[in-house]
Order: structure tokens, then C-alpha cells, then sequence
């Protein structure tokens, strides 16, 4: 199954399972999704449930956060997680703060889907990287995929769970193919998962990094060195237990985030081992990040810009040496 | 604007009054508010209320007539300047004044504030501060009532100033398309926060000259009349809970002091707040209750019974302790904690 499809595939699950989901954005039914990732969902749920919605991204987000509020297990897509910026206030000012303002009176179990990310030479306005916006609000949970089979298991467990939950979708993964169990598959949200052992680095990266990363450990394992690749999954909750538990074998910590340098991810998690492990540690925390740049268009630039495979093992090499 | 006029006249004189005792329900509701906030201000003024507060002195028969249109399975949705709105759910005046004076025994235990009032019990679906955010908020519970099958009706306030911004617009459109059973009600008390709202729109009422733009009629009320303000919402109500779809509601009106604690108010013309004053919507209304037929003797119990409220609501919220200090890192997730990582 593609990672497309796993989209409509976990869905479809959780649709059948609770009439409560319902699902909104835009060009979503009829047309399937702009990324085709949620065709058939309109043919098999109806237009009750799967409602395409104006361009109006403040008010998808506000209708999905009061139907939230009010009984119902919304999921609603931006198309671009560029869009985000276009209703951030909805997402970061009453999403976010709406169970903490009112003392637990509102719970908002809804989901944010999004497609994120680089790699189509799509430029600086339809390929960002922003899953770290919302890791810097209190309140949202972030969830990023790097499999079909975790879009599967890790957008029903979104869709379970009683928190908002902002799940970006690499857009460049698309097409990309995994295994997905037959029957039911739901994940645990905050649960790192351990995708190559080696002795010698741990590489921690998320997405589309996380194939990068796992070219990276082969490139490397042809010249004797042997890395660990964590995939974390998740930025909220962040699985710091599964990565110190990595380093303390390893003595080496490197991360591989899409986003632009500043506050990324990997800032936060190196700020944490450094803190918490720094004994565990024989050589310095390297982070492989987007330069602090807009992306690019052309695929010559794009590519440049974003962790290659080569910076990726530049990068072991230097905590290495 | 004569159609607008006319809907207007329509709405305050054309449907009969409301039966006497929904008046007297009116009646308490707004010498409540009033007193209430009131007693506020000048607990701000003692240094006991901290922060900001914006007040709804002299817009008191728009919550009131609205709230007592509403059915206890009805949704508000209001704004920073929430207190009348919460009141009119009939949410204990002394939770709501704790809450103002940051104490445990505050509606979200003092984690809200002023701004932010709501009781999920009473349908009071919280106060919003960023202007405008919550019409497309509103649109989410009126979508969910309709989807679950209740009769459910949504009510959500909002200022002037809110018509200006991007989210009224989206809001509007997409509770039309989707025929939802919102009501929209602007208060428009012809300043968004220093600025008269006429110097920075376009046409000259803010929300029903914009109605036509959803496909909806507009619709013009004396916000200082609480019968007309009354008529309107039941017959708005009635509309969206009929499965006829959303409405927009402008409500005339005028706040009695500034913006917010920090603003006296001063750029306001004199004779304009006077003529304003004159039309207060307090002793208009008991001077027509008055006229009805009704004993002075019922309205002055009614005001005694005010004042002892806000006198007792004050005491108990004074007597409340400050929040204890572990809900800081309270509420965050469902689970009632805040912890980010594993």
C-alpha cells in the first residue's frame, strides 16, 4: 500500500468504527483529495460526513474545534501545511489553550491533517517543513509519519486520541510503498521506533528523513561504522526515553530535520541529552538541518537545500571524529 | 437603508410583547448584569480585580433578551466582553467574580479570566478574545447539532470590530452554505476599541448592510430594547432551529464606559454619550414595565434582590482562596497533566 492510500485506508477505519469521525477541507470528497489520498471516502461515507469546504482555512479549523467541542471526532485538512499560517490563530490561540483556559471544561478530540514538507519543487509556499510551529504551542500534539504503515496505525491512534492532534503528511512520501497489516492497526502516539541498530551513532530523524537517514547507515555501514536510526514519530509527546536509551549505547548523537535551522526539532533534543546525558556523550550533538532559508523551486536548489544523503554521513562522521 | 429601518421598526413593534413574566425575567437579568458589573469596576478599582476587564455597562438587553430566547440546550458563544453572556446562562454570579479576582474558587479556577469565561454546563461555550475567531468556532457547534440531530441552536456575540476581520467573513459564508442553525448576533456600540467603527467600514451598518453577501437578510434591532432584542432573537431562533439556516443580527447599542479597564472613554463626543445615557436600556425598560402595569413594589424587590446577590456573590468570591499553585502544570492534556515527552 502506498502512503497515499494509507491515508484513506486509516480513515476509512476509523469512520466505520465511530460515527462520530466526520472529516472536512478542502477538495477532499469529490475530487479525492489534491494528493489523492482520500478517494473513496466520499462515495462510501456520503456527503453528511465528508464535506468539501470553501477556501477558508480559519473556518475549517474553527468549525472542526467547535464540532469537536460539541460530540463529534473531527478531521479536517489544510491542504498545504504552509496554510496553517492563514489560521494559526484558530489552531494556536483556541485549540491549543481551549482545555487549559477553561480548567478542563473542553475537550478537543479532533485531528489537523496536513501535507508538509519539501521535495516537490513546489517553492517556499507550498513545501515547508512546519511541524516545529506546533511543537512550540502548548496544547497540540505532533505526529509525523515516515511509513504507510505508521500513517495507518499512527492517524487512527490521531483520530482515538482525546487531544488535538496536528499530523503532517511528507508530501513527497506519497507515493511511496510499505506494508500495512490486514485488520485493524492503531499505534500508541509518543513512541519512538528503533528502525536499524548499530553501535557506533544514533541518528534520529522523522519523515522523509527517516529514508534518508537509513541510505545514510548503509553508506556507512560499507565503511565499517554502525548506526543506530531512531524514527521518532512523534515531536508531541517527544520519546526522549527510546533516544537517551540509544545514545547510552552509542555515545553519539546526530539529527536529520527537514526544518530550517532555528528552533528545529532536533535543537530541543540535543538541549535535552545535553542536560540529562551529557556522560553518555563522546562526541559533539550534530544536527543535519534545511539551512535557516526559504526552500527554493528548482530541484537543483531544492535538493541542495534539504539533509542529503551526504550530509547526512558528513554529518555521523563529525560526531564521530 | 429604509428596508433596514423598516425591519427594525418591524422587530420592536409589529411582534407583541413578551408575556409578563419573561419581562421580569428580562428585567432581573439586567439589573444583575448592571449591578454586577458594577461592583467589577470598582473592586478593579481596589486593586482586588487584576489585569483587564471590558465591561458591558449599558449593552445589557442584548444578553438579556437573547438569553431569555434561548433554550437551556442552546450554545452561546461570546467575546472578551463576556460577562453579561455568561450571566444570562445563569451561571452563579460568585464563580464568575471569583474568577475575575484570580481565585480558586473562579469558573476555570482562575486559569481564564476575565476574557475567557465558560460554562460547558450551561452551554456557555466560552468567551473569546481574539476578535472574530470564534464565529467560525460557533459554526463548528451549530454543524455538530445538526449532524447529531438535535434541535440544538447556536448564539454567538460579537462586536463591530469583528465585521472588519477575515474569519466574520469566512464564518458567514460557510454557515450560509451549509444552512446551519447559528445565530450571529454584532453588538455594534460604534467603536471597535478607540476608533468609531464608521471611520474604518465601508457602509454604514457593519454587519446588516453585509448580510445580503451570504444571501441573508439583514436585520436591524434597538440593542437597547430589550423587547425588540427579545423579538428578534426568538424569531431568529425559531428560524435556525426550523432547519432554515443562520442569521445576522446587528444590535444597535452603546457601552456606558471605555473599551477596556485602561480606557476612560475620553474620545467620545459628550453630547453623544448623553443622548446614549438617555437611552439607557435599564430604566427605559422599567419605565415601560411601569406603564404595563407592573407594581413598583415587584421591580424594587427585584432590585433588592440584585444588589443582595452581588453583595453575597462578592463576599463568597472574596472568601475564596488564591488557586492552588500545582494547577499551573494542570489540564494541558486530557489525561489532566501537561508532560510533553516520555
Amino acid at each position: 500500500m502506498t502512503y497515499r492510500d494509507a491515508v484513506a485506508h486509516a480513515i476509512a477505519q476509523e469512520m466505520a468504527r465511530d460515527p462520530s469521525v466526520v472529516f472536512i477541507g478542502e477538495d477532499v470528497g469529490a475530487a479525492g483529495g489534491v494528493f489523492k489520498a482520500t478517494v473513496g471516502l466520499l462515495d462510501r461515507f456520503g456527503p453528511t460526513r465528508v464535506v468539501d469546504t470553501p477556501i477558508s482555512e480559519q473556518a475549517i479549523i474553527g468549525a472542526a474545534m467547535g464540532a469537536a467541542m460539541t460530540g463529534l471526532r473531527p478531521i479536517a485538512e489544510i491542504m498545504f501545511s504552509d496554510f496553517f499560517a492563514v489560521c494559526w490563530d484558530i489552531v494556536a490561540n483556541e485549540i491549543a489553550k481551549a482545555r487549559y483556559m477553561t480548567n478542563g471544561q473542553l475537550a478537543l478530540p479532533l485531528v489537523i491533517r496536513s501535507a508538509n514538507g519539501g521535495g516537490a519543487r513546489f517553492g517556499a509556499q507550498h513545501s515547508q517543513s512546519v511541524e516545529n510551529w506546533a511543537m512550540a504551542i502548548p496544547g497540540l500534539k505532533v505526529v509525523a509519519p515516515s511509513t504507510a504503515r505508521d500513517v495507518a496505525g499512527l492517524l487512527a491512534a490521531a483520530v482515538r486520541d482525546p487531544d488535538p492532534v496536528l499530523f503532517f503528511e511528507q508530501k513527497s512520501l506519497y507515493p511511496s510503498r510499505g506494508e500495512v497489516p490486514d485488520g485493524e492497526v492503531v499505534d500508541e502516539l509518543g513512541r519512538a521506533a528503533v528502525v536499524r541498530r548499530g553501535s557506533d551513532a544514533t541518528v534520529v530523524a522523522l519523515a522523509a528523513m527517516v529514508p534518508r537517514a537509513l541510505e545514510a547507515a548503509s553508506l556507512l555501514c560499507a565503511d565499517g561504522v554502525e548506526v543506530t536510526v531512531v524514527d521518532l514519530r512523534s515531536l508531541v509527546p517527544l520519546d526522549v526515553t527510546t533516544v537517551a536509551a540509544s545514545v547510552a549505547e552509542t555515545g553519539h548523537l546526530v539529527t536529520v530535520e527537514e526544518n530550517p535551522r532555528l528552533c528545529g526539532w532536533g535543537a530541543e533534543l540535543a538541549s535535552i541529552i545535553a542536560e540529562e546525558h551529557l556522560f553518555d556523550l563522546d562526541g559533539p550533538i550534530v544536527r543535519v538541518t534545511t539551512p535557516h532559508v526559504p526552500l527554493p523551486a528548482a530541484d537543483a536548489l531544492e535538493d541542495a537545500a534539504m539533509p542529503s544523503v551526504e550530509r547526512i554521513v558528513e554529518g555521523v562522521r563529525r560526531s564521530l571524529a | 437603508m429604509k428596508e433596514l429601518a423598516d425591519l427594525a421598526t418591524s422587530a420592536s413593534h409589529e411582534a407583541a410583547p413578551p408575556p409578563r413574566d419573561v419581562r421580569l425575567r428580562i428585567y432581573a437579568r439586567m439589573v444583575e448584569m448592571r449591578d454586577f458589573e458594577k461592583r467589577a469596576h470598582d473592586l478593579f478599582l481596589q486593586g482586588l480585580v487584576k489585569g483587564t476587564s471590558h465591561l458591558g455597562l449599558g449593552q445589557e438587553a442584548i444578553a438579556a433578551g437573547f438569553g431569555a430566547a434561548m433554550a437551556p440546550g442552546d450554545y452561546t458563544f461570546a467575546t472578551y466582553r463576556g460577562h453579561n453572556h455568561t450571566l444570562a446562562r445563569g451561571v452563579a454570579m460568585a464563580a464568575v467574580m471569583a474568577e475575575l479576582m484570580g481565585r480558586a474558587g473562579g469558573l476555570m479556577a482562575g486559569k481564564g479570566g476575565s476574557m475567557h469565561l465558560t460554562t460547558v454546563g450551561k452551554r456557555m461555550m466560552g468567551s473569546y478574545a481574539i476578535v472574530g475567531a470564534h464565529l467560525t468556532i460557533a459554526n463548528g457547534a451549530a454543524w455538530s447539532a445538526k449532524l447529531r440531530g438535535t434541535k440544538d441552536v447556536v448564539v454567538c456575540f460579537f462586536g463591530d470590530g469583528a465585521t472588519n476581520i477575515g474569519a466574520f467573513h469566512e464564518a458567514l459564508n460557510l454557515a450560509a452554505v451549509w444552512s446551519l442553525p447559528v445565530v450571529f448576533c454584532c453588538e455594534n456600540n460604534r467603536y471597535m476599541e478607540y476608533t468609531p467603527i464608521s471611520h474604518v467600514t465601508a457602509v454604514e451598518h457593519p454587519a446588516a448592510d453585509r448580510a445580503a453577501a451570504y444571501g441573508l437578510s439583514p436585520v436591524l434591532v434597538d440593542g437597547n430594547d430589550a423587547d425588540a432584542t427579545y423579538a428578534v432573537a426568538v424569531a431568529a431562533i425559531a428560524r435556525a432551529r426550523a432547519g432554515e439556516g443562520p442569521s445576522l443580527v446587528e444590535a444597535e447599542t452603546y457601552r456606558h464606559g471605555g473599551h477596556s479597564r485602561a480606557d476612560p472613554g475620553k474620545y467620545r463626543p459628550e453630547e453623544e454619550l448623553q443622548a446614549w445615557l438617555s437611552r439607557d436600556p435599564i430604566p427605559r425598560y422599567r419605565q415601560r414595565l411601569v406603564e404595563s402595569g407592573v407594581d413598583a413594589s415587584t421591580l424594587e424587590e427585584i432590585e433588592l434582590s440584585s444588589a443582595r446577590a452581588v453583595d453575597e456573590a462578592t463576599q463568597e468570591a472574596m472568601a475564596s482562596p488564591p488557586p492552588d499553585l500545582f494547577v499551573v502544570e494542570r489540564d494541558v492534556w486530557a489525561d489532566g497533566g501537561s508532560s510533553w515527552r516520555r
